[in-house]
């Protein structure tokens, strides 16, 4: 029995489920979607950062006099100081404005900072020589399942093999910053944020470390992010540089701009751990998995940081013997932050490309092989699914070889597959929605749109839920004076708030029906709401338009709540989801370079709210995927301790042309019950394994590392 | 950004008198698709930036003579655009490898050939010769974009001309004009390896502009260019190769053989050359000259995957010109 809460029954969904462009797609195509750099306000002045130029070091000394004499000078606050330590290039010492960004470059460029060299190391993918460097410790040693030494005495085949892909950056287009209007009145923060609710508290407790700032209210900070540029899970926090931009918006009584150029984006706001490792894997003669083991290292900075969750997928606890230890590398690089499904895409790698080379040596077909060893996932018959409905789209059965493509040519050709999985559990969320006797509707919240369609998604809930459509909705997002909504993290915003709107919505028409029911004289349980009318499902002829509806209301306005979580009255989300990748890709064998062919994705997440905007998730996450797969590389020199390609000539990103063709197949009617699950994270986890297995396939040999760059491939070629 | 002074006179001589004979001093500004980034990053600081925009006798592409006159502001745009410049295909198909619209439109053909080097610690602040220490950082650093070829040091960056390559085999000449008047030049002789720190990737005096381009005929000439690129979007070829072949009775009677991306300039392989001599174009042909192009390859630590894509981009530049 549905309850009231519950997502309508598909027959019953008009909107829910279907194509729906992008309600923000003119404004931003028109160019007058305000981002946050676009913000330039009266007054307004601008900041630059100083930064470490040297990869560890102590501060001996920070000389500001010759950046104070220069013209249009204004200001100046320290982020450390001297006697502080910095840890990588790029290390944030002190945020300097002037009146012009001209001004302020000059400024920055005049500050003079004394360091005292430290020893420092930047490497991680030889573990041993950053062992000498003392750079490693052990993070974990787990043991699961089976008995090992029984486990590999029963296997009848084994690899062994090294596999591992490097840092890379969240390369995010609009980089991080904002600007900050500090009046009597309000601190009103423009910030390019995934986190709208939770900047102000995360400002205010940075002002207030500050003696001479004192006790700064979270309450009297406004955060406004209508539109963002990308985070990919690098913009939860107000971080250093919008502290400092606070601090100098108070000290000259004007806003004041600090947006991180690139290569300062590249340097310190983004990156993504490495992993490599030796892993081990064994199988029965009919390819039943029994033993797994790895050993990986990683660094993400001078911490360490990223441990996989190894092995990924099949990883039944009963029945797969399973060792994982790793070690963490210290270097002294920018810090790893969240990127787009932390550790899930290097477990994928370390996972799914050991498991291929298995099958490939048992002369199986990785179909076969992955369908087969199906029972040790989490959800075997979602994946036997994905399996069958992937191959279908990339022609596996037709195009699919032995590895080695025996064709004549250097170009050849080759398929390969990779499952993921990911939670994606909603986040809390506060909404009201808020109807107008004019029979205007909005909701509000104080969630983000990060690119990825939250406008639109919320837009579908209010509509479908009143019986309206999409335009009739207006979105109020991005500030956090709307009741607070979680931050947009881990694929958990869409759950998150189209379970409050939801809510919020059927609570908001509650109280219309009782005015209508009221009105036309019937009971309001007889209402639906539906097509643009209110009406009695016992008479239709008992009806009202919405706009009529709405004016029955005089002068009052209705609002209604909803949270989440709230286990009353319906199931409307849910967490964990699993998808199927398999590439197609061409592999010039004289050049080294891969050229992707086609990229098929099937992915269920539930129930799909707006099947457009969920598809474009997933297209976006294959694109990022072939960056990483084949192009994207942090590169760092251990003599300077610098990253060299802090831009985006070296640090390669893919154009259109280097795409492929793109296919999309998002599970419907199949697992709606469940409610709504978070799309963002997991499409992105396969690209890297899946088209490195069809390298594999196209070549013959496997190229252990991403990104699958020329010399890579040639290098393995040479080698096999 | 360092301030300094801009101009933009109507005259080539006004031009070349506005240019100080001191290195360093002042620059020239064609495009700018090189230079403004340089000037943003404070790797060229010049008190003045001398604009050739105005000056009208540096524009167009035409036919002159029996060849062809590429002018010093005659964009990539044009030259894919031109009539005259149609059958120069090693040209036409260095031109298409700049796969920027951008660049394309406002990046001039002779810019391509004095662009700085795109060495990323020359653009990381660490000089030309990346010194650090009185070291080349070099040899030990990240070297996979590094030169194979003429990499004895203390020079070890690529030329990053798209076009020097081929029009070095075309034996195109450049016309040069300094206070004192004008000279012509080959364009190979444009380029040079620096020996020292004093010395830029270039032939050029500082108050010296390159005017002109002549190529000659390429009539009888089988040409193309062949660039071994990782991506459509734009991107630094790993290794390129341009060839100028003639053919006498089947084979070849002139051959010209001329590499990119693998040395400090366009580096023109006689051993590549000789191997062609008296052959059929063929597939044989043109990987015997791919491999004797880099036969006297000396890789650095991790650039030795560049060997084999330069022997390819010879390979396939000889089997398009045949």
């Amino acid at each position: 029995m549905a309850t009231k809460y519950d997502w309508p029954a598909a027959d019953d969904r008009s909107l829910i489920g279907k194509r729906h462009t992008r309600v923000d797609g003119p404004a931003k195509a028109r160019g007058v979607a305000k981002y946050s750099y676009d913000r330039n306000l009266d007054g307004m002045l601008y900041a630059r950062l100083v930064i470490s130029t040297v990869p560890h070091g102590r501060i001996i000394g920070i000389d500001t006099s010759t950046a104070e004499r220069v013209p249009g000078y204004k200001g100046h606050v320290n982020i450390v100081n001297v006697g502080d330590e910095v840890q990588w290039v790029g290390s944030e010492i002190l945020a300097i404005c002037a009146d012009t960004e001209e001004h302020a470059r000059d400024a920055a460029a005049a500050v003079a900072v004394h360091f005292e060299a430290l020893p420092h190391w930047v490497k991680d993918e030889d573990v041993k020589k950053a062992g000498e460097a003392n750079r490693v410790q052990p993070a974990k040693d787990d043991t699961k399942g089976p008995e090992m030494a029984e486990a590999w005495a029963s296997a009848d085949e084994t690899i062994e093999g090294y596999y591992g892909l490097g840092i890379i950056t969240h390369c995010c287009l609009e980089p991080h910053g904002q600007v900050v209007d500090w009046t009597d009145d309000e601190i009103t923060v423009y910030a390019s944020t995934q986190a709208v609710a939770r900047i102000p508290a995360d400002l205010a407790r940075g002002l207030s470390r500050d003696e001479s700032i004192g006790d700064v209210s979270a309450d009297a900070v406004h955060v406004i992010t209508p539109y963002m540029g990308g985070g990919f899970g690098s913009k939860f926090n107000i971080d250093t540089w919008g502290v400092a931009c606070a601090k100098l918006s108070k000290l000259t009584g004007k806003p004041v701009k600090l947006m991180l150029d690139r290569d300062e984006e590249l340097m310190v706001a983004g990156g993504r751990p490495s992993d490599y490792g030796n892993i081990k894997v064994g199988a029965k003669k009919d390819g039943t998995l029994v033993a797994y083991e790895s050993e990986t290292w990683s660094t993400g900075g001078i911490a360490g940081r990223g441990s996989p969750p190894l092995p990924y997928v099949y990883n039944n606890e009963e029945r797969l013997a399973q060792r994982a230890r790793h070690l963490n590398v210290s270097t002294n690089i920018g810090p790893a932050r969240a990127w787009r499904a932390p550790n899930h895409p290097q477990a994928a790698v370390l996972t799914m490309c050991p498991l291929e080379d298995l099958a490939a040596k048992l002369d199986m077909n990785p179909v076969d092989f992955f369908k087969k060893n199906a029972d040790l996932t989490a959800r075997p018959e979602v994946y036997r699914y994905e399996i069958d409905k992937c191959a279908e789209m990339i022609g596996w059965s037709e195009k699919w070889h032995q590895r080695g493509d025996s064709g004549s040519g250097p170009v050849k050709r080759g398929l390969g597959m990779s499952l993921h999985t990911w939670g994606g559990r909603p986040h809390d969320s506060t909404c009201e929605v808020r109807i107008q006797p004019d029979g205007g509707v909005s909701v509000n919240l104080a969630s983000q749109d990060l690119g990825v369609g939250t406008y639109t998604t919320l837009s579908v809930v209010a509509a479908e839920t009143l019986g309206l459509q999409i335009p009739d909705i207006t979105v109020n997002i991005g500030s956090s004076k709307l009741p607070v909504s979680g931050a947009s993290g881990g694929s958990t915003t869409v759950g998150g708030t189209t379970a409050s709107t939801r809510r919020a919505t059927v609570n908001a028409l509650e109280e219309l029906k009782a005015v209508v029911a009221e009105a036309l004289e019937v009971g309001a349980a007889d209402l639906v709401a539906k097509e643009g009318k209110i009406f009695a499902q016992s008479d239709e002829s008992k009806s009202l338009s919405w706009g009529d509806a709405c004016r029955k209301l005089g002068t009052r306005t209705i609002t209604g709540q909803g949270k989440q979580p709230d286990r009353e009255g319906g199931k409307l989300n849910d967490s964990g989801v699993g998808g199927v990748q398999m590439a197609d890709v061409s592999v010039d064998v004289e050049t080294g370079i891969v050229t992707i062919n086609k990229l098929a994705a099937v992915q269920d997440v539930g129930l799909v709210v707006c099947l457009a905007q969920c598809e474009s998730q997933v297209y976006g996450s294959l694109i990022q995927g072939i960056a990483y797969a084949l192009y994207e590389e942090s590169v760092y020199d251990q003599a300077t301790g610098k990253m060299l390609n802090p831009d985006m000539e070296f640090y390669k990103l893919p154009g259109a042309g280097d795409i492929g063709e793109l296919e999309v197949h998002m599970v419907q009617n199949k697992y709606d019950d469940r409610g709504v699950i978070g799309i963002g994270e997991p499409p992105v986890i396969s690209p890297g394994a899946a088209i490195s297995n069809a390298v594999a396939n196209a070549i013959g040999v496997r190229v252990p590392t991403l990104p699958l760059t020329p010399d890579r491939v040639l290098a393995a070629l040479e080698n096999a | 950004m360092k301030n300094f002074e801009y101009i933009a006179p109507t005259d080539t001589l006004v031009a070349t008198q506005a240019l100080s004979a001191e290195p360093g001093v002042t620059t020239v500004l064609a495009g700018g698709t090189d230079l403004v980034s340089l000037l943003k990053q404070g790797i060229e600081t010049p008190t003045r930036v001398v604009s050739l925009r105005n000056i009208a006798a540096l524009r167009g592409i035409s036919k002159s003579g029996g060849g062809l006159r590429i002018g010093a502001m005659a964009t990539v745009d044009e030259l894919l655009a031109s009539k005259a410049a149609a059958p120069y295909r090693s040209l036409q198909a260095a031109a298409r490898g700049i796969t920027a619209p951008q660049v394309r439109a406002v990046g001039t053909v002779v810019g391509d050939l004095l662009q700085r080097p795109r060495c990323w610690y020359f653009r990381n602040g660490y000089g030309l010769l990346a010194m650090q220490d009185g070291e080349s950082l070099v040899p030990n650093g990240e070297n996979r974009y590094h030169a194979i070829l003429g990499n004895k040091g203390p020079a070890y960056f690529v030329s990053a001309s798209s076009f020097g390559p081929a029009l070095v085999s075309l034996g195109a000449t450049a016309t040069v004009a300094g206070p004192e008047g004008e000279r012509r030049v080959s364009v190979a002789d444009l380029f040079r390896t620096p020996a020292s720190a004093s010395e830029r990737e270039t032939s050029l005096m500082p108050n010296e502009i390159v005017t002109e381009i002549n190529v000659p005929s390429a009539s009888g000439w089988k040409t193309s260019t062949y660039e071994v690129r990782q991506r459509q979007l734009l991107d630094w070829p790993l290794a390129t190769a341009s060839v100028a072949v003639r053919e006498r009775g089947g084979r070849v009677s002139d051959a010209r053989v001329v590499l990119g991306h693998v040395a400090p300039t366009p580096w023109r392989s006689s051993e590549a050359e000789t191997a062609l001599q008296g052959k059929s174009l063929g597939e044989d042909a043109g990987a015997e000259a791919g491999k004797a192009a880099v036969a006297a390859a000396t890789p650095l630590s991790q650039n030795k995957a560049k060997v084999q894509l330069a022997a390819v981009a010879v390979k396939r530049a000889v089997a398009m010109a045949a």
